[in-house]
Order: C-alpha cells, then sequence, then structure tokens
C-alpha cells in the first residue's frame, strides 16, 4: 500500500476489485442518459426556435448532428417531416439512437451494474425506462413535444440528482462521471459544429433579428443562454458564443469544463487506485487536448476552420473511449504475473 | 436537551400560513372491528389452517394476530396488496416465465397475511433441517468416497452411481470442512394433523430466500400497525451468515478470501435473487465472462487487471460451470473451472454432484440414511414414496393413479407432475402411457391435504394450501433462517404452490417466544 492509503480507504484492497464489466456498465449507464438528456433539449428548441431559410422547423439538423442521415434513410422517405422525426428519434426502437433504445441501454447497463448502484437509482431507472417503453405517438401528439421532453429531462436530471446523492464513492462512480463528461464533451462539439455551419452557409452578414434567435437557439440547446447573457450583456457575435460554449471555465457544459473534469477523474483513477499504469495515456491525451483549447482563441479556431477542430475533438474523445476500453476492460486479459500488485 | 437550531438565509425567508408544514395528522388508527371482522366467512373444516386451529387450542402469540387481522377490513387490505405490488414491480423483484418464445417479468404475488410458526414448531423444524442437512452431507462424502452406503446395502447402488446427478469428476476430491451442501432448501408441508413432513430436499442452487427477506420488508413498511410489539425472529442475518459460510470453506490457506456469486446473468429468471445475496453479502456479482482460469487458479476481471477468487457462490447447475468439464456448448460457464476445483484452489458452494443426495427417488431413503449415518431416527417425517423403477412401486402407482402425485424424478419447479385426484381420465391415460414408457423417471406419493393458510382472495379472505421453504447454511456449523418461505397457491384448492405455477408467497413469521 501507499502513502495515500490512510487518506483514502478506498485504497483498501477490498475495495479495489471493480470488475471491469461494472466499469463498463457504469461509463455506458452515464453517457446514455446524458445522451438521451442532449436529445431531448435539441429536440425542444428544435420545434421552437430552428428555423430552415423558409420558416419551417429545421428538423434536418438533427439529424447531421448525430450523423444519422443515414440510417433515417433507411426508414423514413427525405426530407425530414416532423411526425418521422419525433418517431425516429422517440419510438422508433430499431434506431439506437431514439430515446426508447437509448433508455433500454440505460437499464440494460444499470441492470448489469445493479448489485453496485443503490436501489434508488435503479428504482428511478426502472420506471423510467418502463414509461419509455410504453410511450407511443399519439401521447406525443397529446401532449405536445415540449411537455415530453421536459418531463425527459427532468427524468435524466433526477437520475443524476439520485446518483450523487446515493452511490458510492468509489471507482464505479469515477467511471460514471467519465462517462457522463466524455459525453458532454462530444455532444457540445456537434452542436456547434451543425449549428455554426446551418446558420452561417457562406459568411453571411451578421446582426440581423433572425440571426439573434438563431444564435439564441444554439445557447438554448445548450442551457447557456441565461448565463451568456449574464456575461455578453451587449454584444452577440458568433465567435463569441463559440468561445463561450468551448471555453468558458464556469459553464457545466463547456468543453473546457468538460475536458478538465475528465482529466481530473484520470487524475482520481491514477493515484486514488493505483491505477497510473492505465491512466498515463489516457491522461497523456487529455492534457495534449486541453493545450489545444487553451492555446487557441475563439477567433483563431474559427478562422483555422471550426469545422476540422471540432472533428478533431471528436475522433480524440472516441480514442480516449478506446483507449479505456482497451485499459480497464480489455478483451485479452493480462496474465496474473504481469498485474501483481504492490504489496 | 438544547441543539443550535437549524440554519436559514438571514433574514430567514417566511412563509405564508398555508406553506408551512401542516402537522402531521395522528395516525389514523381504524377502530377494532368485531372479532369476527374479515374472518366471518372464513371456514377451513378440512385441512389443518396455520392461523386459527391447533389441536391443543390456539397459542396466545397467534391470538393476538388474529385478532389483530379481524380488525382489518377488506377493502384497506386490498389497497394495501396493491400498493405492495406496485413498490415491487418499480423495485424490480421480479422473476421472469419463460412460455414458448416469450420471456416476461412478473413479481412474485404477496399475500399481505403472514404465515405464522409458533417458537416451539420453529424447534422442532430447526433440528429436523439441521439433522437431515447433516445426513446429506455425510451422504455425499461417503458416495464420492469410500461408499460404505452402498456396500452395507443401505441404498441400491444402481440409483446413486447410475443417477444421471451422479458426478464422477467428484470421485476421490476432498472438499473443505467435507462439506458438499452448504445452502440447502427444505421442501416442508404439514398434513390434515399439522405434522410436519419433508416434501423434498433442495441441495443444488436453491432459490426464493431473497423473497424471503424482501417478503419481510415489505411486511413492515405496509403492515406496521400488524407487526408492532410482535416478538418476531429476524431474517436480516442471512447476507452475513451467506458470507461468512462461504469464508469458513474457503481453499485452506486463504486468510483473506475472496468470495463471488457467480451468476448467469441478466436473462436468468432468477438474476433478481442473486443481485440481491451479492449486495447482501457485499461481494462481486460476476458473470462466466468475469472470470478467467490460469494456472488453475480462477481470477475475475478487474480494472486493475485480475484478482484471484476463493469461494464461488455459484447459482449455475453442473453441466453449465465448465465447457471443458461438462456441456462443451456452454457460453455461461468458465472454461478450466472444474479442474481447479478438484485441485482445491477454489471453493464451489454448493459442490458439484450434490443433485444425486435431492434426487426424488433417493428421497425415500433419507430416513434409512438418517439413521444409518447419525444413528438416530429422523426428527421431520418424510412422505411415504413408491418408486417407479422398482417393480413393486411401479405396480402399485399404476394401480391407485388417481390417488397419488406422480413426479418426474429429474424435475424441479412443479413442472411435469399429475395429481392424480385432480386429473381428467384424458390425462390419467396420457400419464399412464408416459409412465410405462420410462418408469425409472418417475416416483409416486400419497396426496397430502396440505395445510392451509387465510390468504386475500378475490372474493374475500379464503383458505389456501401453503408449503414452506428454510434455508441452511452449513460452513463449520449449520444455521437455519428462522422461518423461510411460505409458498401459497392461489387457485382455489390447488395443491401446487410453485410461483410458475401462479403461486405467491407470504411472509413468514417465527415468534420467538
Amino acid at each position: 500500500m501507499t502513502q495515500t492509503s490512510a487518506r483514502f480507504p478506498a485504497m483498501l484492497a477490498n475495495l479495489n476489485t471493480l470488475l471491469s464489466r461494472y466499469g463498463e456498465s457504469m461509463m455506458w449507464l452515464a453517457r446514455y442518459m446524458e445522451r438521451i438528456e442532449n436529445l431531448a433539449r435539441l429536440l425542444e428548441v428544435t420545434e421552437a426556435f430552428v428555423r430552415n431559410p423558409d420558416g419551417s422547423p429545421g428538423w434536418d439538423s438533427i439529424l447531421e448532428i448525430n450523423s444519422d442521415e443515414d440510417r433515417y434513410a433507411l426508414l423514413y422517405p427525405l426530407p425530414a417531416t416532423e411526425e418521422n422525426i419525433l418517431a425516429f428519434y422517440i419510438t422508433e426502437s430499431t434506431n439506437p439512437t431514439s430515446i426508447r433504445a437509448m433508455a433500454h441501454m440505460a437499464r440494460e447497463n444499470a441492470r448489469s451494474a445493479r448489485p453496485l448502484i443503490s436501489t434508488e437509482m435503479w428504482m428511478q431507472l426502472n420506471v423510467f425506462t418502463q414509461s419509455m417503453m410504453e410511450l407511443s405517438t399519439p401521447d406525443i401528439r397529446r401532449n405536445g413535444l415540449s411537455g415530453l421532453c421536459n418531463r425527459l429531462k427532468q427524468d435524466c436530471q433526477t437520475h443524476f440528482g439520485v446518483t450523487e446523492g446515493t452511490l458510492y464513492r468509489d471507482q464505479a462512480w469515477l467511471f460514471y462521471l467519465l462517462g457522463k463528461y466524455l459525453e458532454r464533451s462530444d455532444q457540445i462539439t456537434r452542436l456547434i459544429d451543425i449549428r455554426y455551419h446551418t446558420l452561417l452557409p457562406g459568411g453571411e452578414t451578421f446582426g440581423s433579428q433572425m440571426d439573434l434567435t438563431q444564435w439564441g437557439s444554439v445557447l438554448r440547446s445548450a442551457a447557456a443562454y441565461h448565463a451568456f447573457r449574464r456575461l455578453q450583456p451587449v454584444t452577440t457575435t458568433p465567435a463569441n458564443v463559440v468561445g463561450f460554449l468551448l471555453k468558458n471555465e464556469g459553464f457545466p457544459r463547456s468543453l473546457m469544463l468538460n475536458l478538465r473534469q475528465v482529466d481530473s477523474i484520470l487524475n482520481a483513477l491514477s493515484t486514488h487506485y493505483n491505477l497510473r499504469h492505465q491512466c498515463g495515456p489516457l491522461q497523456e491525451r487529455i492534457i495534449n487536448l486541453r493545450a489545444t483549447l487553451e492555446d487557441q482563441t475563439a477567433e483563431e479556431i474559427i478562422s483555422r476552420g471550426l469545422h476540422e477542430y471540432m472533428t478533431y475533438i471528436q475522433d480524440e474523445l472516441a480514442a480516449l473511449q478506446a483507449e479505456v476500453s482497451a485499459a480497464f476492460w480489455p478483451a485479452t486479459p493480462m496474465t496474473p504475473q504481469e498485474t501483481v500488485s504492490p504489496a | 436537551m438544547n441543539r443550535p437550531v437549524l440554519q436559514s438565509p438571514s433574514p430567514a425567508p417566511t412563509y405564508p400560513a398555508a406553506m408551512s408544514p401542516a402537522p402531521a395528522s395522528p395516525a389514523s388508527s381504524a377502530p377494532l372491528k368485531a372479532a369476527a371482522g374479515m374472518f366471518a366467512a372464513y371456514d377451513t373444516p378440512d385441512f389443518f389452517c396455520e392461523l386459527m386451529h391447533r389441536t391443543d387450542g390456539l397459542p396466545p402469540s397467534l391470538q393476538t394476530v388474529r385478532d389483530r387481522l379481524a380488525g382489518f377490513d377488506l377493502a384497506e387490505l386490498r389497497h394495501r396488496t396493491s400498493t405492495a405490488e406496485a413498490q415491487l414491480y418499480r423495485l424490480g423483484i421480479t422473476f421472469t416465465v419463460y412460455s414458448d418464445r416469450e420471456a416476461i417479468d412478473r413479481i412474485l404475488p404477496f399475500d399481505m397475511i403472514p404465515r405464522v410458526l409458533t417458537a416451539s414448531e420453529w424447534d422442532h423444524i430447526d433440528r429436523g433441517v439441521q439433522q437431515r442437512v447433516k445426513a446429506l452431507n455425510l451422504f455425499l462424502r461417503d458416495i464420492y468416497h469410500e461408499r460404505h452406503v452402498l456396500r452395507d446395502g443401505i441404498i441400491p447402488a444402481s440409483l446413486v452411481l447410475n443417477n444421471p446427478n451422479y458426478c464422477e469428476a467428484m470421485v476421490g476430491v476432498r472438499v473443505p470442512g467435507d462439506v458438499y451442501v452448504h445452502i440447502n432448501g427444505t421442501d416442508l408441508i404439514r398434513d390434515r394433523s399439522g405434522r410436519f413432513m419433508v416434501l423434498e430436499d433442495n441441495a443444488r442452487t436453491p432459490s426464493g430466500v431473497s423473497y424471503v427477506i424482501e417478503n419481510r420488508h415489505m411486511m413492515l413498511r405496509l403492515m406496521p400497525d400488524l407487526a408492532s410489539g410482535m416478538p418476531l425472529r429476524s431474517v436480516e442475518e442471512y447476507g452475513l451468515k451467506l458470507h461468512q459460510t462461504l469464508c469458513e470453506v474457503a481453499p485452506e490457506g486463504v486468510t483473506d478470501p475472496q468470495v463471488v456469486l457467480f451468476s448467469p446473468g441478466i436473462y436468468n429468471s432468477a438474476y433478481f435473487e442473486h443481485v440481491f445475496l451479492a449486495r447482501e453479502m457485499g461481494v462481486p456479482l460476476v458473470e462466466g465472462k468475469d472470470l478467467i482460469v490460469e494456472n488453475h487458479r480462477v481470477y475475475m476481471r478487474t480494472v486493475a487487471g485480475l484478482r484471484p477468487v476463493h469461494s464461488i457462490y455459484r447459482r449455475l447447475n453442473d453441466e453449465y460451470l465448465d465447457p471443458l468439464a461438462f456441456n462443451p456448448d456452454s457460453m455461461l460457464g468458465v472454461p478450466g473451472l472444474v479442474e481447479a476445483y478438484r485441485r482445491g484452489n477454489v471453493t464451489l458452494a454448493n459442490a458439484l454432484g450434490t443433485g444425486v443426495a435431492d434426487d426424488k427417488a433417493v428421497y425415500a431413503y433419507m430416513p434409512r440414511l438418517i439413521r444409518y449415518y447419525l444413528g438416530e431416527d429422523p426428527i421431520l417425517d418424510s412422505v411415504q414414496t413408491h418408486i417407479c423403477a422398482e417393480q413393486e412401486g411401479l405396480a402399485y402407482t399404476l394401480a391407485n393413479m388417481n390417488k397419488l402425485v406422480i413426479k418426474p424424478v429429474g424435475e424441479s419447479g412443479g413442472y411435469g407432475l399429475l395429481i392424480g385426484s385432480q386429473a381428467t381420465q384424458t390425462e390419467l391415460d396420457e400419464f399412464r402411457a408416459k409412465l410405462l414408457e420410462d418408469p425409472s423417471n418417475y416416483i409416486s406419493q400419497p396426496i397430502i391435504d396440505l395445510s392451509v393458510s387465510p390468504t386475500l382472495c378475490p372474493s374475500g379472505v379464503e383458505a389456501r394450501h401453503v408449503d414452506l421453504r428454510p434455508f441452511a447454511l452449513t460452513g463449520k456449523n449449520t444455521w437455519v433462517l428462522p422461518g423461510g418461505l411460505s409458498r401459497v397457491a392461489l387457485r382455489k384448492g390447488s395443491l401446487v404452490v410453485n410461483s410458475s405455477q401462479g403461486g405467491g408467497s407470504k411472509d413468514t413469521w417465527v415468534m420467538a417466544r
């Protein structure tokens, strides 16, 4: 045992036995719940604020954000209609990015990690998933999309709150957080990327009333509108908005803040749980990623190519997820001789 | 005593009067109705009633339960039942029923009226179960080593050695403490006179103990007014005792054994129970893919690499444990597990090959085995059993089909059995054909008039048949969880209590005095 053991009871040998499968399930439980919440935000904001040039709701943009165009085209005719988009994203269980499919996956992961998670977490997820399975298109129409999205957001937030309040703080919690912050990082880059380009297709002039509404909607999709207003009461420019969503240190969904969280979780796994060997390469990747963000202003990022940078971040996050898998739940585990822990 | 007041922001927010919390209304204790109350129409002339009838008068503890129950009205009881069932569903306390291609999550119906055992009844059961488990373990040790019992002609050698559950891989293998059956469930019934009898032993992977504990929790939450002040024996210790048992039988020389519960996974019908027990013990629930055998030692895959495993509470049948040793198609098992076990590097609970001891034909010899190994008379009676593999037994069975229960020896869960008195002529004829085709697959027993317990039914409180499965843990000693699972056949007149056949369950109260 190292000196840290006195300060961190989790270092006790019998607590350092998180099954790989549990780690994986906790990570994906968080990712799916975070993804459901983000999708609910997107659906709601799109209905209310996102407009095509002809003034109709810009449903296509959601397909782009999730890279779902091909999958959608297999099931429904293009261009996308509101009715089909809602079916595709809410009730279509064969679509893995639908709310229903993701809720199912969240519960399957929770069921797999059921021995670890609290009874309250399980009960809330169980009831949530049941209600998603029973949801029908007429229900959605009857109660309105925004009513449904609000309920979804609230159910997700209840999940996060119950988890925060009841899940024991050990490695399982850290893998859960790792999933949550990686998912948030990924989601914010997708939102910025797509919205930026649908809004400014050819470097159009900025500042019309329409533009302001649209930029407001970008901020609203990320629950950032009022925080941004407080910070930037006067000037709303594309660079301001992009800068806020990417680099702000205080906004819970900014890329900067989430990368910092990922870094600090890897650090905790490394030092408190004696997982230096596994965490080293991951930490290096995240440190480099943070540096690219810290070293550039929003204006520089935009002028060098926002889309390219967002793609780069998404690729790096995917690589990080793959490295986490390889380090903590490898297909072929190392032999016992290689993994003897220090006495 | 003075305490600092709870802090509020300054200035303290003020609430309009209407918003301040109302004082809790006094608990609505409905005045007790006339003693008969909901039992007014309850009558059980033909059976022994667990709550109402005792040959030597109703003991005071039962009288109290009965009086309190009489004060409930039916609507109230129904309301609490639906609350309980909704809670079970939300909690995911469910089992899975497989029929054809469907798998449906169901709750085990919960009946609010407890089944009560007096202190002396329990004492009798406790001693009887301990005796039986002791004999089972001695029998298993013997048939996998010296085989005295076969040479002495106590039980036919063919019945043991040709038994499909006899495990060749266990011959000559020593297990820690000579314990084979660490977890045992003994199914008990009561006849018309209230006499307890063993119906069968469950020495492989008996299930249902999670319901014992969850039913108690549900009872205390929803019927506090019934349970308050009653001297109930606690069921809380089970997880702790189970963990302790598994540590006691870890391989020799291991000081701080790593215990795991080995489950077939989330699609198993008893997955809820596996989760429950892993949580109660505070040990990981593993699936086959979480374990790996290297150099005949068992490890689990953790985020920090491989960690050694010493004691495995396995909830898979023998044939799925290890594709190298048994069923090569099993995707659930761990290659090399059985060899690691045979070498004594890991303990399996229960041991391999215990199925021969709870076989329904071997059951017929249990009274003789108890006398043989322990030199004592059986404390708990057995049901008279005719072995269809034997000429006499088959002839008797064929001649008396309508008076017997005929059971396939290899089945559990109430599948494939015939209750002669309730069968149609066609069913009897069909069963006769099956029986003649493979007589050695069947045993028969007289139909016992199972005891009944008052149960909330659609038309009121009625008598329904019950059984009892106490759970015994054996490490260095044997300990029996006070009470056990009381299963109730919810269909009127039905004698089959299995959950897969429309059974429900009750909380089982053992009175401390």
